[in-house]
């Protein structure tokens, strides 16, 4: 799967994971507020999946052979706005739209709105249920596509989202990649004690699923294991849970006690760019 | 032991009720012999259903199609979602489980999932409306009030057997999301007697009538038609407009039998009188100033009982004898 040297995988990688970041932070600076923080914390895992393992068409994002990525928590659309900017299938100068009136990147990421935006997100988990109509819609035509979703871990308080976990390992959907961003925040406050979900992992195995846990901010962690979800030879879905720091690359953001919806102070945007800044070039 | 003699035969409240009556012509499981029909022309077509597909007549399409069956279990969230995801990729689901579950437990995988997409899935509910006598945990009161409500869904009420039949593949020559209630079982066989074709989006005048005009949708329909009989014995004529699809509602032809002078104008609905087509009729009238003497037929703004549906029936007013005493006293 790798194509080129890992080091220059994994430098090129860096480069797409930094741009996503500062993609999403001008888009939050368009609006003065945004879900700056999870863009940030998500951005490695968005560089890895744009910039190494779907495969997609720019110019063509309803290419039929593509894999689907499908956000569930439709309020990451900043951050999916950010990778598909990256990944050349929405132009770059559209982020200043970002929010605005006619724009076609609203605040929640929405199909009918925005190419390469595969499902309207938002109302949270749903998702995994049509990824799994997805993943037997493909079989059923006898495409070898993945159907890959990103949740948030807030979304597994919804019942919704078991029913899809247990039916994809029913259906030996092995063409579902699950992602699931552990960040441990959502409205009300730290995910785990709004709704205590762990032991995620034996769950998610007892389930019938080949689950790995990474370090959702460790690049080469996450080329690893998007790498080894998509070579496992068993019959069974595939889950990434991903770990990570809200605010992730930008120090003072990550530092923020309340983060699940920043709101920026005007001149903290700049800040915030030089931060991530300094992070690339250390 | 001889009071069991001429003990009473105790009425049913089991889930499923018939809804034919004594005597009255049936024809079994129209819905899932319409659609084994339909998947032979179309390979596009799959049946989907949260553990009731016995009972919604999918059984039949699950024999005949077993791998484009797909039995999702006891959790219609899940399938509403997989059934937008099948749409994704260029299936044409059709999708069974009870109303009450579609209209209260997934109505936001239907308007999110299916219908802001304008996905081509179509689905089809067992127990519409006052159908068994189960309960309010099994009685749809409100479904057409919470569907009318969701943008992009069309909405079928259908009468009897024939119109299922027909529906069916209407239903899949429209682009785009529907909602039909469904007939299970023995269905009865009615409209055959009034050279009847079921259109998507039309109302069709059944019978016409000088004194009385009712509009109704689904069983309704073949009560009203029972009681404009049972009224003619009266010299009360009755005329009965079929209005199947309540959404989109065909206004015209509401308007123009309306405007009739001198009818009195009744809508008689399998469902409360909140939010249905009882409602919908009254707004399309008011707001093009046509002001019949108007009076609705359907189910109180209540729980309802559980019980036997005959006795239901007559309770809440919607029997064929409930309807015609109500209707003469209104004319009085």
């Amino acid at each position: 799967m790798v194509t080129t040297s890992d080091s220059g995988l994994h430098a090129r990688l860096a480069e797409c994971a930094y741009r996503i970041r500062r993609n999403a932070i001008r888009m939050g600076e368009v609006q003065g507020q945004g879900y700056i923080a999870q863009a940030l914390d998500i951005a490695d895992v968005l560089a890895v999946a744009y910039g190494h393992a779907l495969r997609y068409r720019a110019e063509d994002p309803e290419w039929e052979g593509r894999d689907r990525f499908l956000l569930s928590n439709g309020h990451y659309a900043i951050a999916l706005y950010a990778a598909l900017i990256e990944a050349g299938i929405l132009p770059e100068e559209e982020l200043e739209t970002y929010g605005s009136d006619d724009s076609r990147l609203p605040m929640s990421g929405m199909a009918s709105y925005t190419p390469g935006m595969e499902m309207s997100g938002g109302s949270l988990g749903q998702g995994l249920t049509i990824a799994v109509g997805r993943c037997l819609g493909l079989k059923r035509r006898g495409s070898d596509a993945f159907v890959y979703t990103l949740f948030s871990d807030g979304e597994l308080d919804e019942g919704a989202v078991w029913e899809g976990i247990m039916s994809a390992s029913h259906w030996q959907l092995d063409n579902l990649i699950g992602i699931v961003d552990v960040n441990n925040q959502q409205a009300d406050g730290p995910s785990t004690q709004v709704m205590a979900f762990e032991p995620l992992v034996d769950k998610l195995q007892a389930f019938g699923w080949f689950v790995q846990r990474i370090d959702g901010n460790d690049l080469a962690a996450v080329i690893a294991a998007f790498d080894a979800a998509r070579a496992h030879r068993g019959a069974c879905p595939r889950m990434i849970v991903c770990d990570t720091k809200m605010g992730s690359g930008v120090p003072f953001l990550e530092a923020r006690e309340k983060n699940h919806f920043i709101r920026v102070e005007a001149h903290e945007w700049q800040l915030a760019l030089q931060a991530l800044d300094a992070g690339r070039k250390a | 032991m001889s009071t069991a003699a001429t003990k009473p035969r105790l009425k049913t409240s089991a889930m499923i009720a018939s809804i034919a009556g004594d005597g009255q012509a049936t024809r079994a499981a129209p819905f899932g012999n319409a659609l084994v029909a339909l998947a032979r022309e179309r390979s596009d077509v799959v049946g989907m259903t949260a553990d009731l597909g016995k009972y919604t007549d999918l059984h039949i399409f699950a024999q005949a199609f077993p791998e484009r069956y797909y039995q999702m279990g006891m959790a219609e969230q899940l399938l509403m979602g997989a059934a937008a995801g099948m749409a994704h990729e260029g299936a044409l689901p059709f999708v069974t489980t009870y109303a009450v579950f579609a209209a209260r437990r997934a109505y936001d995988f239907i308007h999110q999932a299916i219908a802001e997409d304008n996905l081509n899935v179509k689905i089809a509910c067992a127990l519409p409306g006052l159908t068994t006598g189960y309960g309010p945990s099994h009685q749809a009161a409100e479904d057409l009030a919470l569907f009318r409500a969701m943008p992009n869904l069309t909405v079928i009420d259908p009468c009897d057997a024939i119109e299922i039949e027909q529906m069916v593949p209407a239903m899949a020559a429209h682009h785009g999301p529907v909602y039909a209630r469904l007939l299970r079982g023995n269905v009865p066989v009615v409209l055959d007697e009034y050279d009847y074709r079921f259109e998507l989006g039309k109302a069709k005048l059944l019978r016409d009538g000088a004194d009385v005009l009712i509009i109704s949708s689904g069983i309704m329909t073949m009560r009203a038609l029972e009681v404009a009989k049972t009224l003619a014995h009266d010299r009360i004529d009755v005329g009965v407009l079929h209005v199947p699809t309540i959404k989109p509602l065909d206004t015209a032809t509401i308007l123009r039998e309306a405007r009739r002078s001198g009818r009195l104008v009744v809508v008689a609905e399998n469902h409360t009188v909140i939010g249905g087509l009882g409602e919908a009729v009254a707004a399309v009238l008011l707001s093009h100033g046509v002001t019949p003497a108007f009076r609705q037929i359907g189910l109180p703004d209540a729980f309802l009982d559980a019980g036997a549906l005959p006795t239901l029936h007559d309770r809440y007013g919607i029997s064929t004898q409930a309807m015609a005493d109500t209707v003469k006293t209104w004319l009085r």
